[in-house]
């Protein structure tokens, strides 16, 4: 996931004409993905050693499960681990509004104009 | 001083995998095939599961496996006695496949064959429930497996896996009389969270409920196939 993450903000620093220093980097994701903030964190300070995003910081904000129950008309927080279905009616989690998300949200830079 | 700069980006952190994905895709469906992609925690019968499937179809479709295995090229060789490609792919210390590997699976493919004359391909993820679910390699199907030995509650401790999956396959199922568990339940758990998978219970020893995996795989290759004649015609 390190990898992928890497990967992307590469994508998006090589498409930089001037290939900019990167500040900070900072990710949304969701409590319903496969994604550990702590593990996802050590990760990137490890692997980004000695390249182009060794001065980054990667900044996390996580996000809740949120489902929609469409049978209650309304908003509910599934207990992850245990009950996904819906704690009013039992209707199956099919309508998710927030907890999937791995997003890249922004990245902070700056150039080495006072050289 | 230099003056920070903030660029919003908004693109999804497995962006490149996902583009590398609908590469992969647009392949296949160039070649009228359909690709699954088989997920488990390991030793839950997934190569045993692609054997059965081998010796079963392999005479009506034409099939080529493409493996992932972290270390050795075990799988694969219990596969090529099948007489079907198998192209085997080391992913290192990597707990999944991502499609980046499965591109050079498809590569080998596209180099030693006519990947036009097959009808399905059938990548073997590295077993693990919880990383392949976020790593699309290009798939039409996600098919997951459930060996009852597990226990009901795996579908609520690795929900990604089992939300995403189209077909679910609960393996291992003539061992439940020596087991304490509940099907039904292990089936309630899913639907849980993914009420409309298709949800498949079989024993790869037995070959009880073989059959109707078998004809999910056949219906969901001839809808493809037919998909790609129009392609093709137009």
């Amino acid at each position: 996931m390190t990898k992928a993450l890497i990967l992307s903000v590469k994508d998006w620093w090589e498409s930089q004409p001037e290939r900019p220093e990167i500040s900070q980097v900072h990710l949304i994701v969701g409590k319903f993905t496969c994604v550990e903030p702590a593990s996802l964190q050590f990760a990137f300070e490890v692997q980004t050693h000695n390249t182009f995003l060794e001065k980054a910081k990667l900044n996390i904000q996580e996000t809740p499960l949120i489902a929609f129950c469409d049978r209650c008309q309304q908003e509910y927080l599934p207990q992850i681990g245990l009950q996904y279905s819906c704690p009013e009616c039992n209707s199956p989690m099919e309508d998710i509004r927030s907890g999937r998300e791995l997003k890249i949200d922004r990245i902070e830079y700056a150039y080495a104009s006072n050289i | 001083m230099h003056q920070t700069f903030d660029a919003v980006l908004g693109i999804n952190l497995l962006h490149v995998n996902q583009q590398g994905a609908d590469h992969n895709r647009a392949h296949f469906d160039k070649w009228g095939i359909i690709c699954f992609n088989i997920m488990s925690s390991p030793g839950a019968g997934k190569t045993a599961l692609l054997e059965r499937t081998l010796v079963a179809l392999s005479h009506e479709l034409k099939i080529a496996v493409i493996e992932g295995d972290m270390t050795t090229d075990l799988d694969a060789e219990r596969l090529r006695k099948y007489g079907v490609p198998v192209i085997a792919i080391n992913t290192g210390r990597s707990c999944h496949l991502d499609s980046k590997m499965v591109a050079g699976g498809i590569h080998q493919l596209e180099h030693e064959y006519n990947p036009s004359d097959f009808d399905l391909v059938l990548v073997e993820n590295v077993g693990n429930l919880v990383c392949p679910a976020e790593f699309e390699v290009g798939e039409h199907a996600k098919v997951a497996l459930l060996s009852i030995t597990e226990g009901e509650d795996k579908p609520l401790k690795y929900p990604i896996m089992f939300q995403e999956a189209d077909c679910l396959l609960i393996t291992k199922i003539d061992l439940a009389p020596y087991l304490d568990i509940d099907i039904s339940r292990i089936e309630a758990n899913i639907r849980q969270m993914n009420p409309n998978v298709e949800i498949i219970s079989v024993s790869t020893k037995t070959g009880e409920g073989l059959e109707v995996w078998f004809d999910w795989v056949r219906r969901r290759a001839t809808a493809s196939q037919e998909t790609s004649q129009v392609f093709q015609q137009h």
